[in-house]
């Protein structure tokens, strides 16, 4: 089990490791500068609709609904609209719940020993640490978008103050950035302290963690330590974002290693269980009304059944049942 | 494929999504800008030198400067002693800005770009005496 954790983290060593080698040879900076982040965008990208394209290949022959609560039957037995939808307004709520607040990793139960007692209590701490970490990963995306365009979109200047609201240090520390190294960790040390947890965890668990938490770090470690020059910084990410690549000078090593860990994220997402994102809207768990008893679902491949009929089994052997003497309906 | 339309759209969404600099900036890129160092009192300086090195003053000023706040107003430090050890008066406006006169050409330039909002303008005034 600790090999698992030993590989994942040392592959993402050799990844900065090699970003760093990489950025110390001048010829091979535009290649990890703007050759790796086209390929590893073009990667995702196709890589992504590809995968959703072939989910959605793959029939789902009958509803399986997750049943979160009680399923629409009598009128005076309390119905739970949005646990167990039966209509398309109820999938919508169920499918926002799950997409914008994590509800089925709120419903998170434990189950425990406590002085001789067998109890089901519910536990929070996954749901807390899943929506911190992913909402300040999209408000740090989002604030990014800075670098990639310009003039610079009125919303991102207003995320970006409020995000810097408290004005610590110069430059401000994001509260985005706190929550992230927070919430990272937190789930790290999940799977790192949890026997449980520990004994189910596989390279490809730790693998994004350990990625994540190199990018943040990476990024934090360029913000506040290893300074860079930032316009240097935007004309190569507008560059790249308007296909006029350039590779500025005066841009740090660190800069290299924060864009080699984010393109092997990009590149990686397809092939990984971060297709979550795309998957969430496709999981027939979810995105299913539950009208398994209300509604009619024929299977999507039954063939009409090949019928015989007595007729037809009449006509086919007419001349030898004539010949031994059998009765026939029709001569 | 099954739901072909829903599927559709919603693929049509992510890409929308992802591709928004591209789509936004469509094709024009940004060049760095090039602050300028045409004033009065630089061009009269005998050695075209800032209180550190260019580099370190184009990546680190913001610290430096924060820094330099810290002494000065914090601590009553007024002195700064720079790598090669020359004595420096620590003011923003009496000494950056008695060579950086040129606020709009110099300071606004690379902050617009970067889309960086300091707040030294919260308290101090442009030598050219309007507040912004």
């Amino acid at each position: 089990m600790i090999t698992r954790i030993i590989v994942a983290f040392g592959a993402v060593v050799g990844i900065v490791i090699a970003a760093l080698i990489g950025a110390s040879v001048p010829g091979l900076r535009p290649l990890i500068g703007v050759a790796l982040p086209y390929v590893a965008f073009a990667i995702f990208l196709v890589g992504f609709i590809l995968k959703v394209v072939n989910w959605a290949k793959s029939p789902v022959p009958f509803r399986i609904p997750t049943t979160g609560g009680q399923e629409f039957s009598l009128p005076w037995i309390k119905w739970s609209k949005i646990d167990n939808p039966s209509t398309t307004g109820g999938v919508i709520m169920r499918m926002f719940f799950e997409v914008c607040c994590f509800r089925s990793l709120f419903r998170n139960m434990r189950t425990d020993l406590r002085s001789g007692w067998l109890i089901h209590h519910p536990t929070k701490w996954l749901w807390l640490l899943a929506l911190g970490f992913h909402y300040s990963f999209l408000i740090i995306a989002i604030r990014h978008l800075r670098l990639f365009v310009q003039p610079v979109p009125g919303f991102v200047e207003t995320l970006d103050a409020v995000d810097g609201m408290f004005q610590i240090g110069i430059p401000p520390i994001y509260l985005t950035d706190i929550f992230i190294l927070l919430c990272v960790t937190g789930l790290l040390i999940r799977r790192l302290c949890l026997p449980k947890m520990r004994f189910m965890s596989l390279v490809a668990d730790y693998f994004p963690l350990f990625l994540i938490l190199g990018i943040v770090i990476s990024g934090l470690l360029m913000r506040f330590v290893y300074r860079v020059d930032i316009t240097a910084v935007k004309a190569l990410a507008t560059g790249i974002a308007s296909f006029h690549p350039v590779m500025p000078e005066g841009i740090g090593a660190i800069f290299f290693v924060h864009i080699a860990l984010v393109s092997t994220l990009l590149a990686y997402f397809p092939f990984s269980k971060l297709m979550h994102m795309g998957g969430v809207f496709m999981s027939p768990t979810r995105n299913l009304a539950n009208t398994n008893r209300m509604a009619y679902h024929e299977n999507p491949w039954r063939k009409p059944p090949k019928f015989h009929s007595y007729e037809e089994y009449e006509d086919m052997y007419r001349d030898y049942m004539k010949e031994a003497g059998l009765p026939l309906e029709r001569e | 494929m099954y739901d072909s339309g829903k599927v559709i759209i919603g693929l049509l969404i992510f890409a929308g999504i992802f591709l928004f600099p591209f789509i936004y900036d469509h094709g024009s890129p940004a060049p760095k800008p090039k602050p300028s160092l045409d004033t009065p009192a630089i061009k009269a300086l005998p050695e075209k030198k800032c209180v550190e090195d260019t580099q370190f003053m184009i990546t680190t000023h913001m610290q430096f400067l924060n820094d330099w706040r810290d002494q000065a107003l914090r601590d009553g430090n007024r002195w700064y002693v720079n790598k090669e050890g020359k004595k420096i008066w620590i003011s923003l406006q009496n000494t950056c800005m008695k060579c950086h006169s040129n606020k709009k050409d110099f300071c606004d330039k690379c902050h617009n770009y970067a889309a960086v909002q300091p707040y030294c303008w919260d308290c101090h005034y442009d030598p050219n005496g309007s507040k912004l």
